[in-house]
This record gives C-alpha cells, sequence and structure tokens, in this order.
C-alpha cells in the first residue's frame, strides 16, 4: 500500500509542471506561447505610451523593439516557405500598427523586413530581380506569373539568410544618430543662430556633435502645452552651448535673427512632408516669409509610405486638460478645447532633408522609398 | 522767459551742487544770464570732452527748467547732443562746425519760436518719441533715443540715474532706479528685464512724500500685472492723474500751467521705471501737459482743475469709449452670419465688438487662441462666455490645425507705426503670417488714440522684456527650467510686444473709419493738423 499511495505522489509531482503549464499558458508549443506573450507585451507597451503627453521612448527605440520582435518571430514561429512567412508578418505588423496608429516607425520595419525577405527569396532563386521591383508596363505585359505564388517554394537557407539580415538591419538603425551628427559639421558655420522647436534627440545629438568644434546660439521654441523645449534646452546648455527659450508666440518675432532652422520630425511622409510636433508649420511657414532654409533631421526608419490626405486619422489628440486645466472649471463646459499633437508640413517649406545616408531634397524622397519598401506592402 | 541756446530735450543734468529749490523768477533769469555768458567763453574751448559740453547746457538748463515753455527743445534735438550714445564720434568733430553748428541751431530756434509763441509745451518725457514739427514745416526730426531701449550703453544709464537724481527735492531720491534681473539674451541687452518679484516700491524710501500714492499703487499695479492691455493702463492712468490734480495746490509763487507739469515728471518717470509706457499712454500724457500748459495764468486754482477734470474725462470718453463704439458700429457690418472669428489673447476691444455683435443677433462662433506664459486667451474666454457666445479655446501651436476653419481673424492692436506696422502682443504677428498663408482675412481693430509716429521694422530694437521666470513651468512633478539661472549658457526670453509687416493686414478698423495700414502717417498728419 504504501508503495501505491508512494508512486501516486511521485506521479502528481511530475505532472505537476505540465499541468500548471496546461492551466496558464495557452496550448502549443513553449516556443509559441513564448513568442506570443512577447508580441503581447509589446502592443500592450504601444498603447500605452501612445496616451503619455509626448513619446516616453523615442522613436529609435521602437524602431529597434519592433525589429528584434519580428527577427524572433522569423526565427521562432512555425513557417515553410517565403509565403508563410511574409502573412505572418504583415498579420502581426497590422495588429501592431493598430495597436498605435501614430507610432508609423513599427509599421515602418514591418515593412522593411517584408522586403528583406522578397530579396533574399530571390537571391535564393538565384535571379536578379532586385531591380525589378517595381511594376513597369513591360512588366505587367510579359510576366506570365504573378510573383504572389512565387513566394511557395521552400529553401533551407532561407531562414538564416533572413535573420542574418535583420541583424544588418539592426546594426544599422543603432548608428544612425551617428550617422547623422557626423553630417553636423557640414552644415553649421560658427556664431550661428540656430532655431529649433519641441525635443529631437536626432537634433540634440546633432548640435551637439557640432558643438564640439564650433561655436553657435541656439533658440529653443518651448512648444506648449508640454514644453519639451525645456528639457532640449537644459541637456544643451549643460553642453555649454548658449540657449534660450523663447515661448511659441515669439517665433515670428525672432525669426528674423535666426540663420537656419533644424528641426526633427515624427514622420517623413511619402510626398517629402512631414508629420511633426505642433508649431512646426508656423516654424517653417516664418522661415520660408524670411528665406531661412530649414532642415530636417530624420533617419530613414522614419520614412513612411503614407500620404497626407487621410484628414481623419492623420491628426492625433490629446487630453484638453492639457490645454485648459480643469481648474477653470466654470467655462470648461461651455468650450470646445482641441489639443492636437501633430502638424502637417508641406514639402514645400523644406530645403533639405538629413538622414542617415545623407542629405537629400524633399523632392527626392519617393525615390528612397522605393528603395526601402516594395509597393505592395505600402497596405499591410 | 525762454532760454535759446542748445536746449537740449532735458534728459541730461548734472547737479553742480545746486538743488533745484523753489527759485525766485528773478534769481532764475540771473542765473540764466551768468549760464549763457559762462557758456559763450567755454565755446572756444574745444578740448573738453561732449560730457562736459552736456554738463554745460545741463547746467543751463537745471534752474531754468521750471520756467521752461520754450518750443525749441522741439527742433532742437541734434543728433550730436541728443544721444549719448553718440559722445564719443561727437567729440573728435573739428571746433568749427561745432560752432556753426550752434549758431544755426540758435538761429532755427528764434525762427521757430517766433513762429510758435502762442504754443507752449510741457516739459519732459521719459519714454515718448519726439514730438513732431508743425504740419507746415516739414523739419527733419531726428528723435531721441528713448531710454528703455539703451540698456546696453553705460552712458545712458547713467544719464538716467542723474535725470532721477535731479528730480528730487530736499534731497530725498524719490524714483529709484530699478536693476536689471537674470541674464539676457544676447540679442536684447539693451533693454531692460525687470523681476516681477523685486518691485520698485520696496526701494522708496519713507517718507515718500513726493509721489503721489495714488501713483505709487498704480506703478505697482502696473509692474505686478494687475492692470494688463493699453486701454485698461490708459484710463487708469488719467484717473491717477484725476486724483493727483484733484489733490495738487499750487505753491505761493508758482503758475499752475507750469508747476503742475513738473509736478507729473518725476510720477511718470517714477511710472515708466515700473514699466515702460505705452503708446497710448504716451500719446495720454502729452495731451494732458498740453492742456495743463493752455491753461491761461489768470485762471484760478479750483476753475483750473475743474476745467482739467472735465478735460481728462472728456479725452477718456471721446478717445477710448465713444470710439470703441464707433469701431464696433464698422466692425459689425463686417461680420456675416455663420462667420467663424478668431481672435487672440484679450483684447478690450475685440471682446467689445463680439459682444455688441452678438447682441445685434449676428450667428458666429468664435476661437479663442491663447499662448503662454500670459495666457490671456483665459480672461477673454470668460468674458465671451459669460455673454453667450459659442467659442473654442487652442494654444498657438495649434494654429494650423484651427486655421481651415477660420473665415476671419480679429486682432486688437497695442500701437499703430507710422510705417504701417502693427505693434500688438508677441504671436500676433504669427497669426497674421499664418492666416495669409491659408487666405484668411485680418482685421486690425485700433483707436486713433494710439498711433505713434515711430517706425520700426522688427521686434528686437524696441520691445519690453517681460520676467523671465514666467516662462517655468511644472508638468508632471518636473520642473526643468527650475535652475536656470545657475546654468550659465542658458538665457529665458519673454518678449512682450512684436511688430507684425504691413503686408500681413488686410484692414484696420478705426474710429475714423476703416483704413488700409499704410493709411496711418496720413491720419497722424491730420491730427496734427487738427491740433
Amino acid at each position: 500500500m504504501p508503495s501505491l499511495l508512494h508512486q501516486f505522489w511521485v506521479d502528481l509531482l511530475q505532472d505537476l509542471p505540465r499541468f500548471t503549464e496546461t492551466l496558464v499558458k495557452m496550448p502549443g508549443a513553449d516556443k509559441e506561447t513564448d513568442l506570443s506573450e512577447r508580441i503581447e507585451s509589446f502592443l500592450s507597451e504601444l498603447k500605452r505610451c501612445g496616451s503619455g503627453a509626448g513619446s516616453l521612448r523615442g522613436s529609435a527605440e521602437t524602431a529597434r523593439e519592433t525589429t528584434a520582435l519580428l527577427r524572433r518571430i522569423t526565427a521562432q514561429a512555425r513557417w515553410g516557405n517565403a509565403g508563410d512567412l511574409m502573412e505572418i508578418i504583415r498579420k502581426e505588423g497590422r495588429r501592431m500598427t493598430a495597436a498605435q496608429p501614430s507610432e508609423t516607425t513599427v509599421g515602418n520595419m514591418v515593412r522593411r523586413v517584408l522586403k528583406i525577405i522578397r530579396e533574399e527569396y530571390a537571391r535564393s532563386r538565384g535571379s536578379t530581380e532586385e531591380a525589378d521591383q517595381q511594376e513597369s508596363l513591360h512588366k505587367l505585359l510579359t510576366s506570365g506569373g504573378s510573383s504572389e505564388d512565387n513566394f511557395r517554394q521552400h529553401f533551407a537557407h532561407l531562414k538564416a539568410n533572413v535573420i542574418e539580415a535583420i541583424n544588418e538591419l539592426l546594426t544599422e538603425l543603432e548608428g544612425t544618430t551617428d550617422n547623422i551628427s557626423m553630417q553636423a559639421l557640414e552644415h553649421i558655420h560658427s556664431n550661428e543662430v540656430i532655431m529649433t522647436i519641441g525635443r529631437s534627440r536626432t537634433v540634440e545629438a546633432f548640435l551637439k556633435d557640432a558643438a564640439r568644434k564650433r561655436k553657435f546660439h541656439v533658440m529653443v521654441a518651448e512648444c506648449a502645452p508640454f514644453c519639451q523645449g525645456h528639457e532640449m534646452a537644459t541637456s544643451l546648455s549643460k553642453e555649454d552651448i548658449e540657449t534660450t527659450v523663447i515661448p511659441d508666440a515669439a517665433i515670428f518675432a525672432v525669426m528674423s535673427r535666426v540663420n537656419k532652422v533644424i528641426i526633427g520630425t515624427q514622420t517623413v511622409l511619402a510626398n517629402g512632408g512631414l508629420r511633426a510636433v505642433n508649431g512646426t508649420h508656423t516654424l517653417a511657414l516664418a522661415a520660408k516669409h524670411h528665406s531661412t532654409p530649414l532642415i530636417v533631421c530624420a533617419p530613414m526608419f522614419k520614412l513612411s509610405p503614407q500620404f497626407p490626405n487621410e484628414e481623419d486619422t492623420f491628426h492625433k489628440f490629446v487630453s484638453p486638460h492639457e490645454v485648459l486645466p480643469f481648474t477653470e472649471g466654470e467655462i470648461l463646459s461651455k468650450v470646445n478645447a482641441h489639443g492636437p499633437v501633430f502638424d502637417y508640413v508641406p514639402p514645400e517649406l523644406i530645403t533639405l532633408f538629413i538622414s542617415n545616408i545623407g542629405g537629400n531634397a524633399p523632392s527626392y524622397i519617393y525615390r528612397l522609398m522605393s528603395e526601402l519598401y516594395h509597393p505592395e506592402d505600402h497596405e499591410l | 522767459m525762454a532760454d535759446s541756446d542748445g536746449r537740449q530735450v532735458d534728459s541730461i543734468n548734472h547737479s553742480t551742487g545746486k538743488i533745484c529749490k523753489e527759485l525766485t523768477k528773478e534769481e532764475k533769469q540771473r542765473l540764466r544770464k551768468e549760464k549763457k555768458q559762462h557758456k559763450k567763453n567755454k565755446k572756444d574751448d574745444r578740448g573738453p570732452p561732449e560730457k562736459e559740453k552736456e554738463k554745460e547746457k545741463a547746467s543751463v538748463l537745471a534752474p531754468s527748467k521750471p520756467a521752461t515753455q520754450s518750443p525749441a527743445h522741439k527742433a532742437a534735438p541734434v543728433p550730436v547732443n541728443a544721444s549719448a550714445s553718440e559722445s564719443p564720434v561727437a567729440a573728435e568733430k573739428p571746433a568749427k562746425s561745432k560752432a556753426e553748428q550752434r549758431a544755426e541751431r540758435r538761429a532755427r530756434q528764434d525762427t521757430e519760436r517766433a513762429s510758435k509763441q502762442g504754443k507752449k509745451e510741457g516739459g519732459q518725457q521719459s519714454a515718448s518719441s519726439k514730438p513732431k514739427a508743425t504740419p507746415n514745416e516739414l523739419q527733419p526730426v531726428v528723435k531721441r533715443l528713448p531710454e528703455h531701449i539703451q540698456v546696453d550703453d553705460p552712458a545712458a544709464l547713467k544719464k538716467l540715474a542723474k535725470k532721477l537724481e535731479r528730480q528730487q527735492v530736499r534731497q530725498i531720491n524719490i524714483v529709484p532706479l530699478r536693476s536689471d534681473y537674470g541674464y539676457k539674451v544676447s540679442l536684447f541687452s539693451h533693454l531692460h528685464q525687470y523681476s516681477r518679484k523685486n518691485p520698485p516700491t520696496q526701494q522708496i524710501s519713507i517718507p515718500a512724500t513726493v509721489i503721489h500714492p495714488s501713483i505709487v499703487r498704480l506703478g505697482l499695479q502696473y509692474s505686478q500685472g494687475i492692470i494688463a492691455g493699453s486701454n485698461a493702463r490708459s484710463v487708469a492712468l488719467l484717473h491717477a492723474f484725476k486724483q493727483v490734480i484733484q489733490d495738487y495746490s499750487t505753491p505761493p509763487n508758482e503758475e499752475l500751467s507750469r508747476d503742475l507739469v513738473n509736478k507729473l515728471s518725476p510720477y511718470i518717470s517714477f511710472l515708466s521705471q515700473c514699466r515702460p509706457l505705452s503708446a497710448s499712454m504716451g500719446n495720454a500724457i502729452k495731451h494732458i501737459k498740453k492742456e495743463i500748459s493752455n491753461i491761461p495764468s489768470q485762471c484760478k486754482e479750483e476753475e483750473a482743475k475743474r476745467r482739467l477734470q472735465e478735460c481728462i474725462d472728456s479725452y477718456i470718453n471721446e478717445k477710448i469709449i465713444l470710439a470703441s463704439e464707433a469701431i464696433s458700429k464698422y466692425a459689425i457690418e463686417k461680420i456675416s452670419d455663420g462667420d467663424v472669428i478668431l481672435v487672440y489673447g484679450c483684447s478690450s476691444l475685440v471682446n467689445h465688438i463680439l459682444c455688441e455683435a452678438f447682441e445685434k443677433q449676428r450667428k458666429f462662433r468664435v476661437i479663442v487662441v491663447d499662448s503662454r506664459p500670459r495666457l490671456e486667451g483665459r480672461e477673454a474666454l470668460r468674458r465671451l462666455v459669460k455673454k453667450g457666445i459659442r467659442c473654442t479655446y487652442v494654444l498657438i501651436s495649434a494654429l494650423s490645425y484651427i486655421l481651415p476653419e477660420v473665415s476671419k481673424v480679429f486682432l486688437g492692436a497695442h500701437a499703430l507705426l507710422a510705417n504701417g506696422y502693427v505693434m500688438s502682443r508677441v504671436g500676433t504677428s504669427q497669426i497674421a503670417l499664418v492666416a495669409k498663408a491659408y487666405n484668411v482675412p485680418v482685421l486690425v481693430c485700433c483707436e486713433t488714440y494710439k498711433f505713434c509716429e515711430r517706425v520700426q521694422t522688427d521686434s528686437f530694437v524696441s520691445n519690453e522684456l517681460d520676467d523671465p521666470d514666467d516662462l517655468i513651468v511644472t508638468r508632471n512633478g518636473k520642473t526643468h527650467l527650475e535652475n536656470w539661472q545657475t546654468v550659465k549658457s542658458l538665457g529665458l526670453l519673454n518678449l512682450v510686444y512684436d511688430v507684425t509687416p504691413p503686408d500681413f493686414v488686410d484692414l484696420v478698423i478705426t474710429d475714423l473709419g476703416m483704413i488700409p495700414c499704410t493709411s496711418v502717417p496720413v491720419v497722424l498728419r491730420v491730427k496734427n493738423v487738427d491740433q
């Protein structure tokens, strides 16, 4: 008898881990549950950080984390051929962009990875179709089979190649800020007065790099209601850069003494326009009026194939409490208060884009986009 | 009797040990003659630097100041002597041209004095621009630079200190020199920057019997920002002056018309130390001084005081209250049903217009744009909402978002300059710029008493710097700029005014009608002819 009872308890204890697993985790392989957990946590973080004032983490971090997650999906998810992988990634990508539509870097990274997969597939097949990714009339006429079912072939080394390419992408992402800052000395001369708005980590690094060799003044527009310009100003002044904080209302008043305007942006749109923090359009108009060059420092992962014509989805708002606080109680109920976060800046007002691959005019952005993304991936 | 020698606008004085006691008329005349002689002797001596020359002239001026009625100073300002900043240059001029200039100047002044015998102009104005020449003589008027935009010039500061010192009675320095606060942005080192925590009243010694208490109170209200807005400030000033006139009593050997003007001068210096005078205030002061000096000498004191009070009342009534009625009438024609009107900050005139239009059953809604750090738009919002007007509220950074909905922009003005530029609260030019880009008409509403003869092309040279600590804000428990003073290379800039170029403004609505921006000098000219 004791042996039977003893056997019972031993069996139970042996089965316990697996038993609890089935209770707590979703059924499936360990790797898959681990993966979906990570995806869920990433999605919830995206949702959460979008509701705070400004971005609690910069776009670069978001891009890095997205790419790392996509690499993990490639490594751990079950897929047999490139087509399956692309489906999985597209599905996850749609979920991620739906979690935070204003964070466009997520969608951009998904599209980059999709393009990587297409390229690796094409390379494995041995065809040099890289140059012919565009839909030309000739291709439409001559190519009999459409390229969609081409992705069903299985290649043994595809996984490794794709993961390697994603690693390269990650290294590129890590070096973007440095690449941009290296170009700083080509654009800033001594004794200049530079104006910027709000807080952009790229512009901060850019200016700090130039400050090592040149002396210049910076005017930071504080960008109400979040007043991120204050942080930028304190951080710049710690590097011994002469900084002045001005309220948004004084942008046009001081513009006549400004030599250059250097700004960062949240997204670069497909037509070369910007989706930047609110107040940037006013700044751009003032710069245009005084013929002051407007330079945008934006790494390539911010380039998005969206166009600015979606009026209802373009804008994002924060709580009107930021604009008209609850202490103004009696009038609050009778007043509409708006707190938009972004501004659209048309490409005619921009002089130059500085990115990690060099300087470009806004009219060239469409071409860069075709190198980064495949046209079929524009709509996830 | 007027002194004719190069009398600059009496900003320079070196008290040669003499205190401005109440000298009798005869003594004053005697002193004047002596000084004239003294100066004539010194005229040939080219050696002395400019400062000394100025001192001499000043010593001529000092005792005769109470009797000053010379219109000479109107056309007198010789560029050489007027601005201290030019003094080093002037000192190197050859002797001959100096003498020639003096002679020419004297001749010119004589002729002018002859032509303007009836007119008497009051004493000095610390911050307003030069009074212009009469319309029938297009004199090249070179304006003396107001002190408040010469902070970076130590000579000008010394001049101001001396002037304040000169305005002392019984050796009490009644108008304290206010010191600047905090690090000033280098582009603006020529302007004052005061802290609100250091009101000038703290430095007034007790007994401060020389400055009337209502003026002290007014100055404090200005410096703390309790009274803000050019109409409000002018009206408060005029009411305070009424009180001063009420309590005034003519000393035994003096004439009311001259003495009262001199009594007002230290008050005006004090007020401009509290907060630089606005253009509307400058015009009001000029008007009052003219009225005071026009009081005939045989008028009894009570009669004179009553007359002055009436004059002030009628000024307020005509130029401010009735003017706003007239402007509302014109402006309401421009408001149609279904309009979406954008206003900026809190302009009493624009608020009045909108309330009137609402009462006349026009259907419109208002978008109030506001900006940090003053957040005056909230006050406008309260007034409009109380009236029942539908309002929306945004900050100025959201301007490009909200402008596609707007059909008209109504702006108030602090002053209209003679070259057509509109001087108004900082941010106005931005609104006009973006409205122009979106093709929305911009209408500026301004009473004619705010027109001034100054010209300005940018917002740097003549502006006002407010307390820089206002920009500090605490968000999410963090105050980034808390210790901005300790950081050497960090500066905060809190501008008060900016100028809007005339090509951004489509129409100016005044009590004389609806005029384009470029017609401002015409109105000024017409006003001068009237006067």
